[in-house]
Parts: C-alpha cells; structure tokens; sequence
C-alpha cells in the first residue's frame, strides 16, 4: 500500500484509481486504443498491462462503435469494463452504442440487464489541438437520461470519482481534463470509496457565485484571487458531476450570494451552462440581484493555432470579467 | 433421433413462432398491438436450427426481427405477446415493445432496433465468456442489410483480433429493408466476407433447420475450443413484409408466392408420409391451443401502471 497521501499529478492520480479497480475487482477489465502494451497515449495505463497482463488489459484495433458495445455486453453478462476513449471528440464516433444501447439498456430491460461500465475519455482544448481534438462534450453526455457524468477538475477528484464510477452499476462517462494532467495536487489513495455525485464550494465568499467545472474550476478559483484585490468576494462551486448534479449546493450558495456566474470551457449555445442557468432562474429567481452570466467559448470550432485559439477558449480573465458585470 | 435434432421437434418450434406472429397480426387488426412489427415469416428455421444445438448459458442477441430468436430459445410467450401487446406482464413491462425487447432469464440480450448495433454488443458477451472460461458462446443475429453497416465491420473485425467465441448468423432473406441486397452490394455471397476478418465464413440453406443446425454446431465448437468466430450466412425469403404495414410494391409478382412452395414449415409437410402428416397436424392444434392460452394470459395482466414511468433509469 502506498502512503496514504501523496502529492501526485492528475494524470497519475487517473492511473492510481485504475490500478485500484484492478485490485479491488476482479472483475474490472480495461481496453481501448493503445491502453495495454503502448501504456496510453497519456501514460494512465503505464504498467499496468505489464503487472495485470493480458486478461486485464488489452488493446483494442481504433474502432469506437466495436469496442464500446463491447463494453455493454461484458457488462451486461457480469464484467465490469472501462473502456478508454482517447479523446473525447472520438466519441462521436460511437455515439449510438453511448446513447441509443448504453444509456437505454437498463430502461428498456425494466432494470433486468444494467451496464457498469466506465468510459474515460479527456476532453478540451490544448496548443495546437485543432477541431477534432479540442471539444468538450459534457452538453452532449448530459443530456441523455441513462448516464452518468463525472468531470474532475483536481488530482485527488481524478483518483476519488473514478473509483466511484466503477463501482457505480450505472454506465459512468469520466471527461478528464488533458490540460490539468501534469498539475499536481495530494491525493487521498487510502480514502474510503464515495458514492457517486456530489459537488463542492471550494472558495466561500459573500458576493457573486461562481460555478465552473473541468480546467475552468481552477481559472475560477485564480479569478477569485484576482478579485479579492478588488474587494469582491466570490464564492466557487465545483459540481464535479453533472450527472447527477448537486443542484441544491449551488442554489444554496445563489441565495446566499444573490449572483451567479457559470464558466465552462465549452461553447455557449447550448451548453451545460445554459442548463445551471435555466434551472437557478426557476429556482431561485427572488433571490437574484443580478442577471445570471455564462462563460464560454463563442459558438465556433476550435482552431489550431494559438494565436486564434487564445481568442475563443475562456479564460480566468474571463470570468473575472463577468463577475465585474454582475456585482456592479 | 435426440429431440433436439427431430423433425417433429423442429416443427414444432418453427409452428410456435409462426403461429405466434400470425395471432400477433390478428392482435394488430384488433387494435391490441400499438406500433409496427418486424415479422419472421418464413426464416424461422434459422432460430429453431442454431437454438438446438446452443447450452442454455450461451448469449443470444438479435435484431428487431426478433421474435423468433427469443422464442427457440424458450422465451416465455405470455411475456411476449403482453410486451408486443404493451402489457405490464410483458417480458420488458411494455418498456420495449416489439423490436426491443430483451429476456435475462434466459440470457437473451435482446432485440436491437438500430441495424448491425448488435454485434459489438454481442462481442462483449463473448468477451465476458472468453474470461468466465466456462465454454460459453455469443450468437449473434443480424440482416443482410446490416453487413452494409459500420458497426458490423468493426465488431467482426473486433471479434477475429481477440479470438472471441462469437458466432455471427446472417439472415439473408434478400431483401435490405426494402431493396434487394444484390443492388447494396457488388458481391454475390455475404459470407465471403468473412475472409476479410480472417475467419470462416459459409452460405447454407436456411430453410432447413437440420442443415443450420449442422452448420451452427461447427461453428459453435469452433468457438467453444478458443478458436474464434464463424460467419454464417443463411439464405431464406421473406413471406411478409420489411414492418407489419408494408405491402411490398418493391416485390416481383408471383415472388411470394413462389418462396410459400418452398418454407421451412411447407417443405417438412411437402416431404411428409401420411402418418408423420397427422402428427404434424395434432402438433399444429397443441401449438394453436399453446398460444391461445398465452394471449389469454397476456391479456388478463394489466397496462402497465403509469407511476413506474420513471422507473430504471438509472440503478
């Protein structure tokens, strides 16, 4: 057993909680593009297919649609699989075996078959990503019943809510964030393992609501700092789930703030964004003193070059820029 | 002879299927089934043929011309008519209907209405047999129409990396929904195919449930060694419709017809003595008596109880 605690970076933390379900359950088999022997294409299966081995951990040919029904049927007849999706944008490719088999199995089956199985993917923008390697696709996830959603922002959340998902018995999509992997933060690896859902305040303050999740979690806590020179105290709010949402924390702190501000690092129309705001509005519409503001990217395809992408991806500039519209 | 490779016994359960869609078309007419209906008219000694030789912990998955898979393979048919009759007792409690429905009890994965979406989900199955290390197989059903789809390429060739124990059945019934499968493709038989995944692959007749079972049983102990999946592809005809509405327009005159002389019910009574007619014959009463029987039963459960709506969405 490793010490309790470590300080570690995400992506290790990622590799930590899949060692974990390796371990902990003999069921968990883990397969997708270059996971096994390459060790990931970002290193979160490093050695693990050299210390589990072939019946573990294997590599599959690139063909989302194959391998993510594979996922449901081993689940379905009593494996639990976490299948690894490169990037987030590839899911796409397979969206009929996420949305129209995954999600509906245990519906459909009136709670007969279920589908524990794991997706991982990591999602957004990096220098240079272009437009198939930059989406963030929560908006996509979310909007189907039948699935979970997990999207943590810090080290110690990529180790805790992955081994809530997989010993979740609902199909779980943890979206990474790959700019957050080097970023490095304690880990819990000896905590008990949490239930799934949950979101948390991870900076009180008195003035304006900020919630914000995946990479836009830690630019709204820089924000926050930015802020407080200011004089305005903000209050941040991970999620950390969108699926389900803890909706009651953020309402809770919109009314002790009376302003809300949602940052995310997807465009706008649409986004899940659009959805915290909608709700907060039927919800907690008298304790409002300002209008509710979104941040986002604007509505166009990432580009590749840095010059342009600094444009369209939000930033912690950004939200410090719709706080001041809020609180004046 | 076994009962499992019995004629009397093959009848039998081709009578069963047959005679349950045909009460299910009755049901329609009477305004009992909502929605549309994917009939087997005519294929069904394809299900009866492999369900004979499969162990019952053997996966089955299917395509929304499905009913009869899940009955060879003993589907209660009181679960079945009450799910196509979008009853509470029904097998999935009216969640599923007709082309959905699934049944755990008797490792059935179920129905799919999306063409070719099976076959990965069948793979997964296998995948969990290949670890489990007990023997098991993963049959999987599809259309000719559905070879043509993306998802059957990349779960085939899934399949043959990972040597799973998947057996892939083609029912070619000629027709791709509604247009001829020669008209889709530049190839004449499906299951060359299969050479391009690097696996077997054989055409049969799948009018005759002895021939399927024949070439089903090869194909499943080839699996069952840990030697990789099998493509089967089976040639039958249609009696009926792509969905129960369609009245065939796209079919030649006299092609029906002409396919009746020759279905796998019509053929083992075309071959029959006087004294194997009468015992088909009092088959086909106890089979007509079966199904009554069941559609009572269906009908006496209730519609399901709207409360439960939101029911199993998530565990």
């Amino acid at each position: 057993m490793p010490d309790a605690t470590q300080t570690i970076s995400y992506i290790q933390a990622v590799q930590h909680g899949l060692r974990w379900s390796l371990e902990a359950l003999d069921d968990t088999v883990i397969f997708g593009e270059d996971v096994a022997v390459p060790g990931g294409p970002f290193g979160a299966t490093k050695n693990l297919h050299r210390d589990f081995g072939s019946d573990r951990i294997f590599d599959t040919p690139i063909s989302e649609t194959a391998f993510l029904g594979m996922a449901l049927g081993a689940a379905m007849t009593g494996l639990r699989p976490i299948a690894e999706i490169m990037y987030a944008d590839f899911m796409f490719v397979a969206m009929d075996q996420l949305v129209n088999q995954i999600a509906n199995t245990r519906y459909v089956s009136r709670g007969t078959y279920g589908a524990p199985l794991v997706i991982r993917t990591q999602q957004g923008y990096s220098s240079g990503s272009c437009a198939q390697h930059s989406h963030s696709i929560e908006a996509y996830i979310a909007h189907t019943p039948g699935l979970r959603l997990a999207v943590p922002s810090t080290a110690d959340d990529a180790y805790q809510m992955l081994r809530a998902a997989i010993v979740s018995d609902d199909p779980v999509v943890v979206a990474e964030a790959r700019m957050l992997y080097p970023t490095k933060g304690e880990v819990r690896l000896d905590a008990p393992v949490e239930p799934i859902g949950g979101g948390r305040i991870t900076r009180e303050g008195a003035d304006v609501t900020v919630v914000a999740w995946s990479r836009m979690a830690a630019a709204a806590l820089e924000a926050a700092e930015e802020l407080a020179a200011e004089g305005i105290d903000v209050e941040v709010v991970d999620p950390r789930w969108l699926a389900p949402l803890d909706f009651d924390l953020i309402a809770a702190s919109v009314r002790k703030t009376g302003r809300l501000v949602i940052a995310h690092e997807a465009n706008l129309t649409g986004g899940f964004g659009a959805e915290i705001a909608a709700r907060a509005a039927e919800e907690c519409f008298r304790d409002l003193r300002a209008p509710i503001a979104r941040v986002g990217a604007p509505d166009v395809p990432t580009p590749a070059a840095p010059a342009l992408q600094a444009v369209v991806i939000p930033s912690a500039a950004d939200v410090v820029s719709a706080v001041r519209r809020v609180v004046r | 002879m076994s009962a499992v490779g019995d004629i009397v016994h093959m009848y039998r359960e081709m009578r069963r299927i047959r005679a349950f869609e045909d009460r299910l078309m009755d049901l329609k007419a009477g305004g009992e089934v909502p929605g549309s209906m994917h009939l087997t008219n005519g294929q069904e000694a394809i299900a009866v043929g492999v369900a004979s030789i499969l162990r019952p912990d053997d996966y089955v998955t299917a395509t929304y011309r499905g009913h009869g898979w899940a009955i060879s393979r003993g589907s209660d048919l009181t679960g079945l008519f009450a799910e196509v009759m979008a009853r509470s007792g029904g097998v999935n409690g009216g969640r599923a209907g007709s082309p959905y429905f699934s049944d755990a009890s008797i490792n059935f994965l179920g129905e799919n209405s999306i063409v070719g979406a099976g076959v990965p989900i069948a793979a997964g199955a296998a995948l969990s047999a290949q670890r489990h290390g007990q023997g098991q197989v993963s049959v999987v059903a599809i259309g000719d129409g559905a070879t043509n789809q993306g998802a059957v390429h990349e779960a085939l060739n899934l399949a043959a990396a990972l040597t799973l124990p998947m057996v892939l059945v083609v029912e070619n019934n000629i027709y791709s929904e509604m247009v001829r499968i020669k008209d889709m493709t530049k190839i004449d038989q499906l299951a060359i195919r299969a050479e391009g995944y690097g696996i077997p692959g054989v055409t049969i007749d799948g009018n005759d449930p002895h021939l399927v079972a024949a070439a089903a049983a090869e194909a499943v102990e080839r699996a069952r060694r840990g030697e990789g999946p099998t493509l089967i592809e089976a040639m039958t005809q249609r009696l009926v419709g792509h969905h129960s509405g369609d009245a065939q327009h796209y079919r030649p005159r006299g092609e029906v017809a002409e396919a009746a002389l020759d279905e796998p019910l019509q053929r083992i009574r075309n071959a029959a003595d006087a004294a194997l007619l009468s015992e088909l014959d009092a088959v086909d009463a106890e089979v007509a008596a079966e199904i009554e029987r069941a559609v009572d039963a269906a009908r006496a459960t209730e519609l399901p109880d709207p409360n439960t709506a939101k029911d199993h969405v998530y565990a």
